[in-house]
């Protein structure tokens, strides 16, 4: 439905923020951007809207070609971050002022804002000022004067980022069900792994003007491509520490286990990640165990994040409230299921997939 | 800190009266007979001559060749007012508009060239502007008052800084819109720009108002004449009658003065207003 080919952005200063991104979106899909700053998301996000223009590559939306065309008429609606609401106008003038400038009749502009003033729950303060409205309020608005135009893509630009935490979550639940309701194709920028965890149907994880990974919440979650998307998304980040493979058998921290699904690998250096939350305290079927002397415990409440040392590196761990004292040695237990690989420049390595169908 | 504020607040009217008694005494003394204040000095108190001394000066000719009184005189300098204010902030806006949403080869350096003529002042260049106006035959019209002087780099300069601060976002939802750079600028730009627009038209108007030297260099026709240049012409007279009429003359003063106050008090509510209003 929409489909980036090779989209390049390149500043004038030279510095090139898109470096050929391709992907193809489906209609109704709710897709997520997500990276660290300078990654280049809002530069996609920004050129798909046509308030920059690309350097190279097409943007095609219904098979229509509209990188060549003026953002009013490329049939996008966009909502920004500080919500770039007009403060001189009321909230219904704000809904009313790209209907109008597209030559809709009053009354179906009427009839149109009174349809998603009811939708978002904004009906009580249409003739009110921006000012005069809350973060959430604006936040509505704003998702209304979107949704009023009917496009077939709706662009987000963090538009969470200034709400407080609790709104946050709030908002970012009605944008998802809103989305689901309405059905139209949406494209959403942010920097939090969270946000991008639950709303997406598919996220695009960017470093440095490329694609590292693009899957489904869970695919990005349980099996990143690279070190890069693994530490970025989930929180606390992952735990990476060198160990060695040959013949299948890993060793880590005076330990070794054997994975007949990563036998097929050359014998190499490779980073092993391990999520805080796979690091158990109970023993597991396969897997691997290793000694954590205990350096400090922060409290979550449900839980607790115990830091240490395995070896002389750092390694976190989520455990259930539990009291260790410093300098204590536990056991940590990761089934093999629960253990990354990646090689030494990152991209992971995949296990057999032949060997893991047998196995089941 | 009682102390401080009671301090304070007699410095401040000091102050005020510094300012006050002066504009006091003329007023006052000019209701009151012309032999009173040859013989008695300056007024402290109101006279029972303001109805008939500040008609005669509204209507009848005071001084002149051909029928000016203050009526016209004062018709005159609003125009100026008017169209110095209104055309410079027209010009500017434009022209502030397009510094900062366009993208113009050397946009800074138009600028800074626009920027640099606040160091030629009226008073520098007034030979060749007489020369251009002369040469363009409008010399005794108000377009060759108006026109020449209607660029203004202060307030190109003031909505340039201004438009600067409006949020890039605005631009790009207006965008989205469907609003081209027509639409932006009346529907958008115009409206958030109101209190700029009224703090440019009272110090414009009041320097439009005022003008002295431009208007006597470029008229010659009596019917011209502004009211500050009728208050001068006054003056000279009283300085030659052997009856002189300081009533009328400060009856004058009190009109000159009147509708820069008033423009001042209007706006100044319409300023203070918009300031409290938007949200920045």
């Amino acid at each position: 439905m929409l489909a980036l080919k090779n989209l390049v952005k390149t500043y004038e200063n030279g510095h090139q923020a898109v470096k050929g991104v391709s992907v193809d979106i489906k209609q109704g899909e709710f897709i997520v951007l997500v990276g660290p700053s300078g990654c280049g998301k809002s530069s996609i996000l920004r050129s798909i809207a046509g308030l920059e223009s690309i350097t190279g590559g097409e943007i095609e939306l219904n098979h229509r070609r509209i990188d060549t065309e003026k953002p009013a008429s490329r049939d996008i609606a966009m909502v920004f971050q500080n919500y770039a609401l007009y403060p001189h106008m009321s909230v219904y003038d704000n809904l009313a002022y790209g209907l109008k400038n597209r030559g809709v009749d009053k009354a179906t502009i009427t009839s149109k804002i009174e349809k998603v003033a009811e939708t978002l729950k904004i009906a009580d303060y249409l003739d009110r000022k921006p000012a005069k409205l809350s973060g959430g309020q604006r936040q509505r608005v704003a998702m209304g004067r979107a949704i009023v135009r009917d496009p077939q893509l709706f662009l987000f630009d963090e538009p969470l980022s200034n709400l407080d935490a609790s709104l946050r979550a709030h908002m970012r639940l009605e944008i998802k069900k809103l989305q689901r309701e309405l059905g139209v194709t949406s494209v959403y920028v942010t920097h939090d792994q969270v946000e991008a965890m639950t709303l997406a149907d598919r996220i695009i994880v960017l470093n440095q003007g490329e694609i590292e990974q693009i899957g489904t919440p869970s695919e990005v979650y349980h099996q990143p491509a690279s070190t890069f998307v693994a530490s970025f998304i989930g929180s606390p980040a992952m735990n990476f520490h060198q160990a060695e493979i040959k013949n299948g058998v890993i060793k880590f921290d005076q330990q070794s286990v054997f994975l007949a699904e990563y036998a097929h690998l050359p014998a190499q250096i490779i980073q092993l990640g391990i999520r805080p939350e796979h690091a158990l305290l109970e023993s597991v079927n396969t897997g691997l165990s290793f000694q954590l002397s205990v350096q400090a415990v922060e409290p979550l409440g449900p839980n607790q994040l115990v830091h240490g040392l395995v070896g002389d590196k750092i390694f976190t761990a989520l455990t259930p409230e539990l009291d260790f004292a410093t300098q204590e040695s536990l056991t940590f237990n990761v089934a093999k299921q629960h253990l990354h690989l990646f090689d030494e420049a990152g991209k992971r390595l995949l296990a057999d997939t032949n060997v893991l169908a047998q196995a089941s | 800190m009682k102390q401080n504020q009671w301090f304070d607040h007699v410095i401040l009217i000091l102050g005020a009266l510094f300012m006050v008694i002066p504009i006091w005494l003329i007023f006052a003394s000019s209701t009151h007979n012309p032999n009173t204040i040859i013989s008695d000095g300056l007024q402290w108190w109101p006279g029972s001559n303001f109805l008939e001394v500040y008609g005669e000066v509204w209507d009848k000719s005071i001084g002149f060749s051909t029928d000016v009184n203050a009526k016209s005189m004062i018709i005159n300098s609003m125009v100026m007012g008017l169209g110095f204010a209104i055309g410079k902030i027209i010009i500017s806006m434009m022209a502030a508009y397009a510094l900062v949403y366009f993208r113009m080869p050397f946009a800074s350096l138009w600028f800074w060239l626009i920027f640099v003529t606040l160091l030629l002042p009226l008073e520098v260049r007034i030979i060749p502007s007489y020369e251009v106006v002369a040469n363009l035959g409008m010399l005794n019209s108000f377009s060759g008052l108006i026109l020449p002087l209607i660029a203004s780099a202060t307030a190109t300069f003031f909505f340039r800084q201004f438009f600067r601060t409006i949020p890039n976002e605005l631009l790009e939802a207006a965008q989205l819109d469907n609003a081209g750079p027509i639409r932006f600028f009346l529907d958008i730009l115009l409206p958030l720009s109101k209190t700029m627009i009224a703090a440019i038209f009272i110090i414009m108007f009041v320097v439009g108002w005022n003008q002295y030297l431009w208007p006597i260099m470029m008229t010659t026709d009596e019917s011209y004449n502004t009211i500050v240049m009728g208050v001068k012409q006054l003056l000279s007279d009283i300085s030659q009658s052997s009856q002189p009429r300081y009533d009328q003359a400060f009856a004058l003063v009190i009109f000159a003065m009147l509708p820069p106050i008033l423009v001042v008090i209007i706006f100044q509510r319409w300023f203070v207003k918009g300031l409290v209003e938007t949200e920045k």
